[in-house]
């Protein structure tokens, strides 16, 4: 069972992401061993499968503790994942591959104040990707081209900066730059503009776009504002504890959704025409990922059972028993609910 | 301010010894002075019961104690911070084996420790360097481990991983230079204690029998009967000088504590 989508890509996809498990155990006191309780485990990422293809702006969003961060970070190798594959250009990708992989594939994080070491000038962050990989070539050159097509011009001003001496989204476009000196085939971007200030977030979106076209660059993006998801992605993936409940076509997915979930968050964007007199807000408890509800872990919260419509389908009892899994409901169009 | 100072004193009169006071008045056999003089225009400390000068023996001293001060310090510091970094880098059962030996060390009382170590190694310069130094680095390690594992979880550590670093790269270029500042106000604070204890060692007999450090003075003061004879001139200088200096440490280590440390600075 898989998501495929046609995107803008062409080719066969870059990173293909197959049933992803990443759990993570609370702290066991020996008391509580000895007790025998066992630790709480926190499933973060549940099962999960994605793929971006050559060239496609990919767009994972869901609310806050949804797990779509802890997917990147795996995606990186940066947290182990329970089970599941990690596929990299058709091949899996194992442990001793790793160090190629990161520099095929590059990721942004949500706050480029805390991703750059404080004690190094800009140069030495951005050329510390080519010193990990020992790129051969005239080290300067390359530090100055990264930067140049970060769009911080001229390059050479920025050479012996600090990270405190440039603005916010500058930083982040060191960050960017850092990650185009290794040429990667694909960037992982955490909430790239989530901690920018409103006035720069268009213009770090306009330079990820600008490198998709003019490098081929696939790019997952990581999101809680569905809002920007319209704007750059051509596929959106929707998570929700730890699963992705709809994935399609950006234009699809956010104009006609077909998820209760996807409906409730779009329903809360103001962009999206929300009616704001029907629209539902999410009710029940917050989602928590060390007590996922058993069959579709939506319905606690989910208006349409509420509402008493799935009970009226005959549905009741399905949703709270059977896993709802991804359903291809319209062209490369998925969903995961028993209702739709 | 007032500790760098001091510290600057005591520094340059190590340093200069040589052109203070003449060396050949360390020896018995040099000796010029009367038994026990009173200080005097010649011996503007009086002499001890040789007949050397006690400001002869306290400017050679200061090079003896703050010697053993630093390297005993400077190797602390290296066997803590390892520890203490590698603990926190790797995290796991190998933080758990490192720490609790830390604690083995941390609990074992200094100066029993110290004195059968001093006593089974031998009394020489290098070994009294190795008693403290081995003895003095595990508050460093716990230290440096707390540090490291604030600073591995930094943004910037992940986003070198990701840029495919490995653990050398991450410890030499993101760890160290983040806890380094601690490591150095710290190695101001230990300087003193490492002091402190050549003092306490020498003062047991236990330090180099052929060098005169201030703790040497003070041994040969006391068993010579200092006190009751009443030859203040030959304790003082010395145990006025191990005072200044190590209040001249604490003060810097405090204040570059109070510099370094962001949750000091604005009290």
């Amino acid at each position: 069972m898989s998501a495929t989508g046609e995107g803008r890509g062409d080719g066969g996809p870059v990173l293909e992401v197959r049933d992803l498990h990443v759990s993570f155990s609370g702290r066991q006191g020996l008391g509580a061993g000895l007790l025998g309780r066992s630790a709480t485990t926190a499933r973060a990422v549940d099962g999960v499968d994605l793929e971006v293809a050559r060239g496609e702006i990919v767009a994972l969003a869901g609310e806050s503790g949804c797990g779509k961060t802890t997917l990147a970070r795996a995606i990186m190798g940066l947290v182990k994942p329970a089970s599941g594959e990690i596929r990299y250009a058709g091949r899996p990708l194992r442990h001793r591959d790793l160090r190629e992989f990161r520099r095929k594939v590059q990721m942004v994080f949500q706050d480029p104040t805390g991703a750059l070491n404080p004690r190094q000038t800009i140069y030495e962050s951005v050329a510390e990707g080519l010193r990990i990989h020992k790129v051969s070539g005239e080290e300067d050159v390359l530090v100055s081209k990264a930067l140049a097509d970060a769009g911080l011009r001229p390059p050479e001003r920025f050479f012996l900066l600090y990270p405190h001496e440039v603005s916010g989204g500058q930083r982040q476009r060191v960050v960017i730059a850092g990650a185009l000196a290794l040429e990667p085939e694909m960037i992982v971007a955490d909430e790239p503009v989530s901690n920018l200030d409103a006035s720069v977030r268009g213009e770090i979106l306009a330079l990820l776009l600008k490198l998709r076209d003019r490098f081929g660059l696939s790019l997952l993006i990581v999101t809680h504002d569905l809002g920007l998801a319209w704007t750059v992605a051509d596929r959106v993936a929707v998570m929700y504890l730890g699963r992705i409940v709809e994935v399609g076509p950006a234009e699809d997915v956010l104009t006609r959704p077909l998820h209760p979930y996807t409906k409730a968050l779009l329903q809360v964007l103001p962009e999206a025409g929300g009616d704001l007199s029907g629209r539902s807000i999410l009710l029940g408890e917050p989602p928590d990922p060390t007590r996922i509800p058993p069959g579709c872990r939506f319905h606690p919260r989910c208006p349409e059972v509420q509402s008493g419509r799935a009970a009226e389908l005959g549905m009741e009892e399905r949703n709270r028993t059977e896993v709802p899994l991804l359903r291809e409901i319209r062209p490369a169009h998925f969903v995961a609910c028993h209702l739709a | 301010m007032a500790g760098l100072i001091i510290l600057g004193f005591f520094l340059i009169v190590a340093l200069a010894a040589p052109l203070l006071a003449d060396s050949r008045g360390l020896s018995p056999v040099g000796a010029t002075g009367g038994v026990l003089d009173p200080p005097s225009l010649d011996y503007p400390m009086g002499t001890d019961d040789l007949g050397r000068s006690v400001l002869t023996l306290t400017i050679w001293g200061s090079r003896i104690s703050l010697m053993v001060g630093f390297f005993a310090t400077a190797l602390s510091m290296v066997i803590g911070a390892v520890i203490g970094i590698a603990a926190g880098y790797y995290g796991g059962w190998r933080e758990t084996a490192m720490m609790r030996f830390t604690d083995w060390f941390l609990v074992i009382p200094f100066l029993p420790l110290a004195i059968v170590l001093a006593s089974i190694l031998g009394r020489s310069l290098f070994n009294i360097i190795l008693v403290i130094g081995i003895t003095s680095w595990p508050g460093t390690a716990r230290l440096v481990r707390a540090q490291t594992l604030s600073v591995k979880e930094r943004p910037y550590v992940e986003r070198a991983r990701a840029l495919g670093a490995g653990d050398w790269h991450l410890i030499t270029r993101h760890i160290l230079p983040n806890v380094f500042p601690l490591i150095f106000a710290n190695t101001i604070l230990v300087v003193a204690i490492a002091i402190l204890s050549e003092t306490t060692l020498s003062f047991l007999g236990l330090g180099d029998p052929l060098r005169i450090s201030w703790g040497t003075i003070l041994e040969f003061a006391f068993n010579g009967g200092a006190a009751s004879r009443g030859a203040w001139w030959w304790l003082l200088p010395p145990g006025v000088a191990i005072v200044l200096v190590v209040l001249a440490f604490t003060m810097c280590g405090y204040a570059l504590d109070e510099i370094l440390n962001p949750r000091l600075r604005r009290r």
